[in-house]
């Protein structure tokens, strides 16, 4: 059974979740790539605003194709996690609660997601098309020149995902493979 | 000798981007149908039912299976009696302007690798050309997502290294990669030739149809080989755990030099796109 969890994701709703748990998310989602991250970071450094608050945000990896005439978005399915590993520790201690993509995290990252109570999903890579049709708007707000990599705001509905990593740093790119293995085994 | 203007070259192209983006090959769907009539493990079932629902929907709404639409790397059999007159590479290159423009596909390519500026319509292309005997062009798109491709290595092995050391190479290439390459992947193989040519192998590798085996059944049996120990891994689709971690093994050779025993490994994804067409 998938849990519903709405944003803002609290500090209390994330460290309720438990590496493997189905969720299935509502609310606000930020869209964030590599380029967009850089900048982010840049400025925050620099004590500049940045284009949303993240405390208790949530972050989408994708860069979504262009929507299609009627469409709220095109295909959206997330990238590859690990080109933000540089940036994640910082966001999360600005408050940032969850991250959503595909692949490995970095020992920082996963250091952060447990000292901030903080919560890592995974989104079925390659599902773009599937993924789109919980898309309900998305919106540029900011960084409008880097295309694809435009932060967008999201109001997505329902959007499947799958627990990786918890607040007690449990993942379940380790779990999940050691169980099917053991299962095998007998 | 037979003259075929560059610009009709244009026109297929685009097709091609479009088609190859949106309609999964039948190819490739059975295999992904096949693995979920052989997984046993239910987190991995659930991954697999998504992942036909969502090509379904892309087939069905024509919209793009992934977001990732990839670089365009088109491949060109050019027959030697063929004269194209005016410029084929600016010609591919317009086909995939317009293909990814009209297909409403993510521009995905930036001009310089180290100064990363988008160049707005995912031109260039990466074109490969072969020279074969006839009359006629055959052209192949094959929109490479770098999820996968970023899971690529390649190996310069020795030759005492044999069949043994290039397995196990492989085999570790793809447990690395774990969830990474948004699995369950297409694994090709380039072994032999010279270290460009050897990947180069492993890329066509990818071309080639699921439903067919190396015509060597040497290498067929290395290849279903391959499949079985790399599922045996556990990762599973996106590498929750489960039976599917790869759908093929494909490999290509070519002869070598004595001191040598290059072996590449090109990963795909569930999302393994080409389509040809013949002019
Ligand atoms: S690896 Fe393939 S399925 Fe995954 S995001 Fe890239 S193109 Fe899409």
């Amino acid at each position: 059974m998938a849990i519903r969890i709405e944003t803002p994701l609290t500090e209390e709703k994330a460290r309720a979740l438990k590496s493997g748990d189905s969720v299935l998310l509502s609310g606000t989602v930020y869209t964030a790539r590599d380029a967009a991250h850089k900048r982010i970071v840049e400025a925050m450094e620099a004590g500049k605003p940045l284009p949303f608050d993240p405390e208790n945000a949530v972050v989408y990896y994708v860069g979504p194709t262009p929507a299609k005439p009627g469409q709220a978005i095109g295909s959206a399915g997330p990238t590859t996690s690990y080109r933000m590993d540089a940036y994640s520790p910082a966001l999360i201690a600005r408050g940032q609660r969850g991250m959503i993509g595909k692949g490995k995290r970095g020992p920082a990252v996963v250091e952060a997601i447990k000292q901030h109570g903080a919560v890592y999903f995974g989104a079925i890579g390659g599902a773009g098309a599937l993924l789109s049709k919980c898309v309900r708007t998305a919106e540029v707000i900011a960084y409008d020149d880097l295309g694809a990599e435009a932060v967008r705001r999201l109001t997505v509905e329902d959007l499947p995902l799958t627990v990786v990593i918890d607040s007690e740093g449990n993942n379940l790119y380790e779990t999940g493979r050691e169980a099917y293995l053991a299962a095998r085994q007998k | 000798m037979r003259e075929i203007q560059a610009s009709a070259l244009t026109e297929v192209v685009k097709r091609l981007c479009i088609e190859a983006n949106c309609h999964l090959p039948k190819d490739m769907q059975a295999r992904i149908t096949e693995a979920r009539a052989g997984e046993d493990w239910p987190g991995a079932c659930e991954i697999l039912d998504r992942i036909i629902e969502n090509y379904t929907i892309a087939d069905e709404r024509s919209v793009p299976i992934c977001q990732d639409t990839g670089v365009a790397c088109v491949f060109l059999e050019i027959g030697q009696d063929v004269h194209v007159s005016g410029s084929i590479a600016d010609a591919v290159n317009e086909g995939v302007r317009q293909g990814y423009s009209e297909g409403y596909l993510r521009k995905s390519v930036v001009r310089d690798p180290l100064n990363r500026v988008n160049t707005g319509d995912n031109t260039p292309a990466m074109l490969y050309y072969d020279l074969v005997p006839g009359y006629a062009i055959r052209i192949t798109v094959a929109p490479k997502g770098f999820g996968s491709e970023n899971m690529s290595q390649l190996k310069m092995l020795k030759p005492s290294d044999g069949v043994e050391g290039a397995k196990e190479f492989i085999v570790r290439v793809v447990e690395e990669a774990g969830p990474n390459p948004c699995p369950p992947i297409v694994v090709g193989v380039g072994i032999g030739g010279t270290f460009d040519k050897c990947a180069l192998l492993a890329k066509k590798a990818l071309m080639r149809s699921t439903d067919e085996r190396n015509p060597d059944p040497y290498y067929a049996a290395l290849e279903a080989e391959l499949l079985a120990r790399i599922n045996a891994l556990g990762v599973g689709p996106q590498g929750f755990g489960g039976k599917t971690t790869a759908l093929a093994v494909n490999i290509e050779t070519a002869p070598t030099h004595i001191a040598g025993l290059p072996v590449a490994v090109n990963i795909n994804c569930h999302v393994t796109r080409h389509k040809s067409e013949v002019l």
